[in-house]
């Protein structure tokens, strides 16, 4: 059971009872789709991002795990008022260190998610909203999927 | 709930602990707790004696089929060909010309969409299915429907998880050509009633096709009495190995169509500009066959009729009501699938809790389930849920499990609290 709270931290529980930045942004010129077809998990990820390349605001919106859901409720609060370029170094250092590399590498409040690296397949569940992310910012138009 | 008990703790002719000792898997900690296999419909566990039929087979006797004057190779024909015969009985075909050896229950569905639906669709027909179905008896029709024109309708179920028979008479038109349906529903445990249904369908001229992937390891099946034209088995979910299948045909049927894949043994005569074909059942096994594959699934045939199928369905019954009125005490927890006829399966969702949250912490407590949408997203979306947690019962489950089954979910709902 110790183990299993190293993944379930009360934060994710936080997270997971009480998404931040939750819902349908109106006024948003980034969107993308998110899939995993493994559990059918979905979101959708929204973002206004302003001339210079700042992210004014993001919110998601969808079903998912409290894995995914505490990661993109986590994720939102970080990319808030971050360049587009920053959102991507935190995501490749998030990635590096959930699927298990250098875990020395400063990834501030996302490291209550580092639980998911024992677990191999969860760690799409933390990933996909960072995935959906990237995908909005690169305004691709197809949803992604986590395989 | 004391009666199911009981009666599983002093079966008559059903000895659970001695089926376990056959099944050296089972016995194994998961994060340091038993080890209790609730993940059956997705792939059973296979026993000693089918490990050893395969092991002996590689050991003895193993050579290709069909093809050597040699002894090696007539013993393995012999066998290959004795297992042909245990499928032929345990379906009670009529001949082991109707038996075709593939690679899985997927494989057949494509085979027989690719061959016989070609061959007969036309733009303006329709092939009929079911919400029940798995994603491998939805898209080998539309691949089959795209290509010929056809087109693809689907009959619905109540909100028990049963199938609107009512609709499914209506929606057997004219037009209608083939008509493929599970037998036990993989995602809920519905039994459909088979019989009925192809009789149904043969009054309006429609073919069928039964998928029988779930209730091969659950129920006595005889193609004979149940009069369909296809039925379809995969190895691996009815205690045999991965990589075999079975389709059974009506002979008349498989003798009209054209082949499915190419190759050696499915031929008589091969000049460069035409082919003739060989006798069923070569004609459709193309290439070398999965000769130990057939084999581990004629023993594991071989173990079901030993313990007898009544008695496995007997047990699982039990396990299954058990798991039922357990589950029901549980507030936050909601049953999918609550069909009159069901075997084997509870499928459910907990309130506040995702099922993949819910599987890891099950796994945590050594409980083996599946969660997601189980290959059956168009009845995920029927149910109005993204996924479900499902636990599944083979004749090797017991009280005892579920009971850990129940004490997991409970501990999970006190951890999302
Ligand atoms: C009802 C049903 N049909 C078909 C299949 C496909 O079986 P296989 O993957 O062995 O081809 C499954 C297995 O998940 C099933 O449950």
């Amino acid at each position: 059971m110790s183990d299993l709270r190293e993944l379930y931290q009360e934060v994710i529980f936080d997270h997971n009872r009480n998404p931040r930045n939750y819902g349908v942004l109106e006024n948003a010129n980034r969107k993308a789709e998110g899939f995993n077809p493994l559990c059918g998990d979905q979101l959708t990820v929204y973002m206004l991002v302003n001339d210079q390349g700042i992210i004014e605001k993001v919110t998601f919106e969808g079903q998912g795990c409290a894995i995914s859901t505490a990661s993109a409720s986590i994720m939102t609060e970080e990319l808030i008022g971050k360049t587009v370029q920053q959102a991507q170094e935190i995501f490749d250092n998030f990635h590096t260190v959930v699927t298990g590399g250098d875990c020395d590498v400063e990834i501030g409040k996302l490291q209550v998610l580092t639980g998911v690296k024992d677990y191999p397949t969860r760690v799409k569940c933390a990933t996909l909203p960072w995935h959906t992310t990237n995908a909005a910012i690169n305004q691709q138009d197809e949803p992604v999927t986590t395989e | 709930m004391n009666k199911a008990v009981q009666s599983v703790v002093n079966p008559s002719d059903f000895d659970v602990l001695a089926i376990r000792s056959d099944f050296p898997i089972l016995d194994q900690q998961i994060h340091g707790k038993p080890l209790v296999y609730l993940d059956n419909a997705a792939s059973s566990q296979k026993p000693v004696q089918v490990q050893q039929a395969m092991q002996d087979y590689y050991s003895h006797d193993h050579a290709n089929v069909h093809r050597g004057v040699h002894s090696l190779s007539q013993r393995a024909t012999d066998s290959f060909e004795a297992a042909r015969g245990k499928v032929r009985a345990f379906l009670n075909a009529a001949s082991e010309k109707e038996i075709i050896f593939v690679r899985s229950a997927t494989e057949g569905l494509n085979l027989i969409a690719a061959s016989y639906g070609r061959m007969v669709l036309k733009p303006a027909d329709e092939v009929l299915i079911t919400v029940l179905e798995h994603h491998s008896n939805i898209v080998p029709w539309q691949l089959i429907c795209e290509q010929t024109g056809a087109t693809l309708k689907s009959v619905d179920v109540n909100d028990a998880g049963e199938l609107d028979m009512q609709q499914y008479k209506m929606m057997l038109t004219e037009n209608t050509k083939i008509a493929a349906f599970n037998h036990v529903s993989n995602a809920l445990g519905t039994i459909n009633p088979v019989k009925e249904m192809v009789k149904l369908a043969h009054d309006a001229g429609v073919t069928t096709v039964i998928d029988g992937s779930q209730a091969a390891p659950h129920l006595a099946i005889d193609v004979q009495a149940i009069d369909c034209d296809f039925y379809v088995i995969t190895g691996h979910k009815m205690f045999g190995p991965t990589g075999i299948g079975v389709v059974y045909g009506k002979q008349a049927l498989l003798e009209a169509m054209p082949p499915y894949q190419g190759g050696g043994e499915m031929i008589k005569l091969v000049s460069l500009e035409k082919s003739t074909y060989a006798e069923l059942p070569a004609k459709f096994e193309a290439g070398t066959p999965d000769i130990a594959g057939a084999i581990g699934l004629a023993a594991a045939i071989d173990y079901m009729n030993e313990i007898g199928i009544e008695n496995i369905a007997r047990h699982e019954h039990e396990l299954l009501d058990y798991a039922t009125a357990r589950a029901s005490e549980i507030k936050k927890l909601k049953i999918i699938g609550t069909a009159k006829n069901k075997a084997s399966v509870l499928s459910f969702v907990i309130e506040g809790i995702h099922p993949h949250d819910l599987g890891t912490i099950l796994d945590n407590e050594g409980v083996a389930v599946r969660t997601g949408h189980h290959c059956a997203q168009p009845l995920m979306k029927r149910f109005n849920v993204p996924a479900t947690a499902r636990a599944s019962f083979a004749m090797y489950n017991t009280i005892e499990e579920v009971d850990a089954l129940i004490a997991g979910i409970k501990k999970a709902i006190e951890m999302f609290e």
